[in-house]
């Protein structure tokens, strides 16, 4: 076989040995392949199967159909609640998200196949965390135009993406290393709500606060303390949970 | 059975004298209040449970965090105990606080947020719980409840946080009044003393509960080892 054989130097680090990096631009180089592809896994995975994001998708769109049948709403009582309800909404369709992506981890042994690899057991989690957000975001962002058309509130502005996207955030981050201990547990699908919906409560206020705010166009004064909230306990989470994730899946 | 220590035994002694005391002194010593009347007394229980949930709460932490670190089950034991004695300090603040509230703010509850931060911090309690019994291996459980420790904790000023950016009802003893907060009042010296005293006899009553949910927690452990080794003989 001659030397240099395609197969052989395809792109990525040989298999058994961390490689000697030079310095620290190397080693972030390496960390970032290492988080995109594991990103890049779940997402050719989600893309083949669509498994995850049709479930979760259906399952916020019945949601929001019993929201509205369950709360009889006129127009400006609609413009208090969209908000409500969709943060409700996401909460429990990202519950069922983490769920399904991690258990999907678990039961097939990839988890222990990752842990093999030579990469710093964080950017597993930022990969797997990333994969989440990216699933949740894009429920919500189907679900916005859905909320106008039904509610008949216009949720395409600016500033709602961003409060989206900030609430997505933190909840993906405390949802993955929660559904990373979950998963091995009894009765692990209920598990999953009890540990996190106590501990996203400051998230989903925030949220929902800035949310409302939005759409019922209050000043920046006033939403500016809820996306402050939302910022820090973005930051806050998403450090514990990349400091903690590591004693979690070590075995 | 080994029997409890002397040093437990006393410890026992101790913390029963010392709430005898405080009991004495809120209802014999401490001044009637001008507004609320006999009801403020629930003030000298209700605060200092209060503050030995929260207490209760940090303790675990710092057990979760002591483990993590070293492996020792003594400090997952540590953690656990605290949660299962903080939770019951937790519950009798709020059921105290609750029958305070019905004839001062003539509401069994409001969804106030230091009362809500209050009921999340015993639902994190609560699922800290569960989450053990879910797991079987014990070096997984206390693992993953060190973790949940953890995060929970410091969600919990966070929550709390978010009492600076709303109005609350709920009375502000220590610190600037809102003037939404009903109930509020200021305190004379000898309700002072009653009300240090209190708090330092609940915090004695804290740790006799925990040293003695320690000791039940390590037989319990010892147990689980012998019924082990018996089965795999």
């Amino acid at each position: 076989m001659p030397s240099g054989s395609p197969v052989l130097e395809a792109d990525v680090p040989a298999p058994a040995v961390a490689p000697q990096l030079a310095g620290p631009a190397d080693r972030l180089r390496h960390y970032l392949r290492a988080v995109g592809a594991l990103l890049w896994k779940d997402l050719a995975a989600e893309l083949r199967s669509k498994e995850l994001l049709s479930s979760m998708l259906v399952f916020a769109l019945l949601v929001i159909l019993i929201f509205n049948f369950a709360l009889e709403l006129d127009r400006s009582a609609r413009e208090d609640v969209a908000a409500g309800v969709l943060w409700v909404t996401t909460a429990f369709t990202g519950t069922l998200g983490l769920n399904r992506s991690l258990s999907q981890e678990k039961d097939r042994g990839s988890l222990d196949g990752l842990l093999l690899a030579p990469v710093d057991r964080s950017a597993l989690f930022f990969g797997k965390a990333l994969g989440n957000l990216l699933f949740i975001f894009v429920i919500q962002l189907i679900m916005l135009p859905v909320f106008t058309v039904l509610f008949d509130v216009s949720m395409l502005q600016p500033l709602l993406l961003l409060a989206v996207l900030l609430g997505s955030i933190g909840y993906a981050a405390v949802g993955t290393l929660l559904a990373s201990m979950t998963v091995h547990s009894r009765s692990r699908d209920v598990m999953l709500p009890i540990l996190l919906f106590p501990v996203a409560v400051p998230l989903l206020i925030a949220a929902v606060r800035a949310s409302s705010g939005v759409l019922t166009a209050a000043a920046w004064s006033d939403l500016s303390p809820w996306f402050n909230l939302l910022l820090v306990y973005d930051v806050i989470f998403v450090a514990v949970a990349f400091m903690l994730f590591e004693y979690v899946v070590e075995e | 059975m080994e029997k409890p220590s002397t040093r437990l035994q006393i410890l026992n002694i101790v913390s029963a004298v010392l709430i005898l005391i405080a009991i004495g002194l809120v209802f014999f010593y401490a001044p009637e209040e001008l507004v609320m009347g006999q009801v403020q007394r629930i003030f000298y229980f209700h605060v200092p449970s209060a503050w030995v949930g929260f207490l209760a709460f940090f303790v675990t932490v710092v057990a979760g965090i002591m483990y993590l670190r070293s492996g020792e089950p003594f400090w997952d034991r540590v953690g656990h105990s605290s949660v299962e004695v903080g939770l019951l300090f937790t519950i009798s603040a709020g059921v105290a606080g609750s029958i305070w509230a019905r004839p001062i703010w003539n509401t069994w509850w409001t969804w106030d947020p230091r009362l809500t931060t209050y009921t999340i911090m015993a639902l994190i309690y609560i699922a800290y719980i569960m989450l053990r019994q879910g797991i079987e291996d014990p070096d997984r459980r206390a693992r993953f409840a060190a973790v949940y420790g953890i995060v929970g904790f410091i969600s919990v000023p966070i929550t709390y946080f978010s009492i600076m950016w709303w109005r609350t009802i709920h009375p502000v003893v220590f610190g600037s009044a809102s003037e939404n907060a009903k109930g509020t009042f200021s305190m004379t010296p000898p309700m002072a003393v009653t009300f240090f005293f209190s708090l330092f006899a609940f915090t004695v009553l804290y740790f006799c509960f925990l040293a003695n949910r320690l000791r039940l927690a390590r037989l319990q452990d010892r147990v689980e080892k012998l019924k082990a080794e018996l089965l795999a003989a």
